[in-house]
């Protein structure tokens, strides 16, 4: 039997993909068979539930220190678009807040603040919502902690779960290849310390979720490495609890100049959503993302395995600024009516996936 | 594959090269398996049109917008005095023309547009004359069912002998449109003013009687039931096997802004936009092709639409008017580079043809006469 003839084996039958079959069901192209089998997958691990919440993104500051050239948010302080919330924002933001579930905070690498000051805006929203789930700071913010503060990854994590913390948000895996990073975000953390993070945190009991962004640079053996590296992780620990696919956006970035990057179609996207549920069996939960997907596709991709459309999110400024088109923020009514006509249970959840 | 009990009957079915009954139809049309839809729509379009996908470098020209009709799904449309509103010269046409022919690949002009309340039939005819003559190599497809049975109207000839002026004219393909829901509960709500849904099936069939090739076309997502989308395909099936000269079918989803409708309907969802093109691929087994309209569907449904049964996507257009009057979001061209590469991402292989679905490229265009 060659590869793909194994592969599709295996999906029939179970059994895990390898590198070699994941390649040649990608290279076959087969968008419908993929779609099916992952619908299938996503159907066998969460029926007929499609999740989504009521969130709030904060993203407490857009001015970094990494300057990464795949980033359309940051900017450098003096920028006329650099902002910085300080915790009366953070009140103001949380003020009409009152049926939001979980809080989403991500945040650039200021390079003048100190841990103290991400600490302190995670026990204001505790605070102010003390029932409410904080999904916050990707590894690349916890590596950021544990240098400015000189501790360890593993006390830096113990103080934010003190502080509120209730998971780590899964961005800044980018691809998880030093090749790629040293292009795309050569001041980030490395894929080891991406992982290691990731490890330390799962260990402690706090789970994360976990992402990869694509149609970039990198290869395609690349980007089914990265999914390897992260189900590897996941039979170790256990730990991650959903996946997210980010298709790049290069619009405003410097990578997208360089490279003269055209972002990839829908077809792009999609198939990858599938292979991602094929490849990753040990994850319970995949997201379509609709703010990068957009809201249609978001729709479709429940039909190429995602269980999840995410939230109504609020305000987002991080993809906005490279050029997404989709609107800022959603009803809930929007995401229960887009779940419904896809055939689906609406479920709106927890952090967890817990049914409210 | 992952369907049971009357859904796995159906797939048998088209597995087995059987046609579909109205009952299958409502039942594809009521099941929420979209991606086993997808599939099967897929699978038929391998077998019955293979990789290829099709598209035109082409320039869309429409003459006016003052109309007659007035439909409430239109927004293009408006009355003489209405701000907004225009007619074109002969000149105007021959400058767009001109202008969109500096893109050498131009192969040819889609020309469709309102009913002029005071344009004779011989005014609309004097530009095809005049467009032909000047532009010999451009091919051109032109003027919906509905158009043509106007032109019928105010003449008083018949809708054959307009065929056969419009023929000797350098027309060489009807548009599409017009056929909009082909039941007259739908028309006498929504296009009273125009051609009743045998009057446009009575100009396909005459026009095919002629060897003149027609396109077909759904507009859906409007006030009509799923019944009714079902009943609109099987008519057009049955035309198609008397035999028939459709050569592409194109689904049309609703778009709502700027119409009589705006308040009272919502556009239809990528959902319904795929099954629907999936459905219609499968209830029309005897058409070779499906179009994926880009305008309407936008540029990533219409590529994903390539796996749910389309094998033509449409054309670089110049410049769209008619949707983007209705709040079409897409682009109002693409560039020929753009829909290669839309096609490639697919896995699919871009060919560039004519209004006839004949290949061009460079070697027969230099050859090409019109």
């Amino acid at each position: 039997m060659n590869s793909l003839a194994r592969a599709k084996d295996k999906i029939s039958s179970g059994g895990r993909l390898e590198r070699d079959e994941i390649l040649a069901l990608y290279e076959e192209n087969d968008l419908l068979y993929l779609a099916e089998a992952a619908r299938s997958v996503k159907e066998t691990k969460s029926g007929k539930k499609v999740f989504y919440t009521v969130n709030r993104h904060i993203n407490l500051t857009n001015v970094c220190s990494a300057n990464c050239p795949l980033c359309a948010y940051q900017c450098r302080s003096g920028d006329n678009r650099a902002f910085t919330l300080e915790l009366d924002d953070v009140e103001k933001i949380l003020q009409d807040a009152a049926q939001v579930r979980e809080i989403h905070i991500v945040s650039s690498l200021h390079p003048d603040k100190d841990f103290g000051y991400y600490l302190n805006a995670v026990k204001l929203v505790k605070k102010i919502l003390p029932h409410v789930g904080i999904n916050a700071f990707t590894p690349v913010e916890v590596v950021n902690f544990s240098k400015l503060s000189g501790k360890s990854i593993a006390e830096v994590l113990s103080e934010l779960i003190g502080a509120g913390v209730t998971s780590l948000a899964g961005g800044g895996a980018e691809i998880l290849s030093d090749r790629v990073r040293e292009i795309i975000c050569p001041k980030k953390c490395s894929a080891a310390e991406w992982l290691e993070v990731m490890r330390t945190a799962h260990k402690l009991g706090l789970k994360t979720n976990a992402s990869m962004m694509f149609g970039h640079v990198e290869t395609i053996e690349e980007r089914v490495d990265h999914l390897i590296k992260l189900r590897d992780l996941q039979d170790e620990t256990g730990g991650f609890v959903a996946m997210m696919l980010f298709p790049f956006h290069p619009a405003n970035t410097e990578l997208g100049k360089t490279f003269n990057l055209q972002g990839v179609g829908s077809w792009e996207n999609l198939k990858m959503l599938a292979l991602s549920r094929l490849v990753l069996d040990n994850f319970a939960h995949f997201k379509a993302f609709w703010v990068m997907l957009t809201l249609p596709i978001a729709q479709l991709a429940l039909s190429f395995g995602a269980d999840d459309l995410d939230g109504t999110i609020g305000e987002e400024k991080i993809i906005h600024a490279a050029g997404a088109k989709s609107s800022s923020g959603v009803t809930r009514e929007t995401l229960k009516k887009i779940i419904i006509e896809a055939g689906y249970q609406p479920i709106e959840r927890d952090s967890f996936y817990n049914d409210i | 594959m992952f369907v049971k009990g009357e859904l796995e009957k159906i797939e048998r079915k088209v597995l087995n090269g059987e046609r579909l009954t109205r009952e299958d139809g409502e039942l594809l049309f009521a099941c929420k398996e979209l991606s086993w839809l997808g599939a099967l729509a897929d699978y038929v379009r391998k077998k019955v049109s293979g990789d290829l996908v099709y598209y035109n470098v082409n320039c869309h020209v429409n003459l006016t917008n003052i109309c007659a009709a007035r439909c409430k799904f239109c927004a293009f449309g408006r009355g003489g005095d209405d701000k907004g509103s225009y007619a074109m010269t002969i000149d105007d046409a021959i400058k767009l023309v001109t202008e969109a022919s500096r893109d050498p690949h131009l192969s040819g002009l889609h020309i469709v547009s309102g009913l002029h309340p005071t344009w004779s039939f011989e005014h609309y005819l004097t530009f095809i004359e005049t467009l032909h003559e000047k532009f010999p190599r451009l091919y051109i497809k032109g003027f919906t069912g509905v158009e043509i049975q106007h032109f019928a109207n105010v003449s008083g000839l018949s809708v054959k002998e307009v065929l056969i002026r419009l023929k000797a004219a350098g027309l060489e393909a009807i548009a599409g449109g017009g056929a909009e829901i082909l039941s007259d509960r739908v028309r006498n709500l929504l296009c009273p003013k125009k051609a009743t849904a045998d009057e446009w099936l009575n100009v396909a069939r005459t026009a095919h009687g002629l060897g003149i090739k027609t396109n077909a076309s759904m507009l859906y997502g409007h006030i009509e039931t799923l019944a009714e989308r079902v009943e609109h395909l099987i008519r057009l099936r049955d035309l198609q096997d008397e035999p028939g000269g459709f050569q592409t079918f194109i689904c049309f989803p609703f778009l709502p802004k700027n119409t009589a409708l705006e308040k009272s309907i919502k556009q239809t969802s990528m959902w319904d936009d795929l099954r629907t093109m999936a459905i219609s691929r499968l209830m029309l087994d005897n058409f070779k092709n499906i179009k994926a309209y880009w305008v309407m569907l936008t540029v990533p449904v219409a590529q994903v639409a390539l796996s749910f049964g389309a094998n033509d996507i449409d054309g670089t257009i110049h410049h769209e008017n008619i949707l983007h009057d209705a709040g079409a979001t897409s682009p109002t061209h693409l560039e020929e580079d753009e829909i290669i590469k839309i096609i490639r991402e697919a896995g699919r292989v871009p060919a560039a043809v004519d209004c006839n679905f004949r290949r061009v490229g460079d070697e027969q265009f230099s050859t090409r006469k019109g």
